[in-house]
């Protein structure tokens, strides 16, 4: 078991720095779509230079993100994969069918307000973590 | 699919983690493999199968044949 042990924890050494580093980007991202959307009401105003800059860092930040999930669940098992890939597809769905239902409602005037992408981020969140959490559950 | 793989592991008295760590995957999907709610793909039933020195139906019983 020795031999079998060290790529173990390389494999496990590995899984923690991805999870470690993918959480260090999501919070920075995190972090940068938070000054765009107060940054302007409480520092600098209407100042499209800071603006632009902000809302270009946001972006560079958010692909930074992107790449490190994508390592991260390439280095995941099988199950955990076929874990991820079903709950993103429900995800996904959701964001598809929701999205067009509630702009068709905001279009339609069926709703008293403007339809708002953060409650649409929000719905597709949280389709993800219950999807994942089932899913979790089932193979365990 | 059934498999023989709880039996091998206890065999050589290894935990779920010790054989996780050896394969490379999670002690959660050791447990899916032994209880039969996840089926291995064809190299990760290799790997096990180069484990624990043996041939792949050694380890694997299809139930449909």
């Amino acid at each position: 078991m020795e031999t079998q042990n060290v790529q173990s924890t390389e494999w496990s050494k590995k899984m923690h720095d991805s999870t470690v580093r993918l959480a260090i980007w999501t919070f920075a991202w995190v972090i940068t779509v938070a000054i765009p959307a107060f940054g302007p009401t409480l520092f600098w105003g209407e100042n499209t230079l800071i603006n632009s800059m902000v809302i270009l860092l946001n972006v560079g930040v958010g692909i930074v993100m992107i790449v490190a999930n994508i390592r991260h669940i390439k280095l995941q098992d099988e199950l955990m994969q076929k874990i991820q890939l079903e709950a993103m597809g429900i995800s996904l769905g959701v964001a598809i069918v929701g999205g067009i239902a509630y702009s068709m409602l905001d279009a339609t005037n069926l709703i008293p307000f403007d339809a708002e992408i953060g409650l649409l981020v929000a719905i597709i969140s949280i389709t993800y973590l219950i999807s994942l959490f089932i899913n979790l559950r089932r193979y365990k | 699919m059934k498999n023989r793989l709880k039996v091998l592991r206890a065999e050589r008295d290894w935990t779920q983690a010790d054989l996780a760590n050896a394969l490379d995957v999670s002690r959660q999907t050791v447990n899916a493999l032994e209880t039969g709610k996840y089926d291995p793909s064809l190299p990760l039933a290799f790997k096990i199968a180069r484990l624990f020195s043996m041939q792949i139906e050694d380890i694997f019983e299809d139930e449909e044949a």
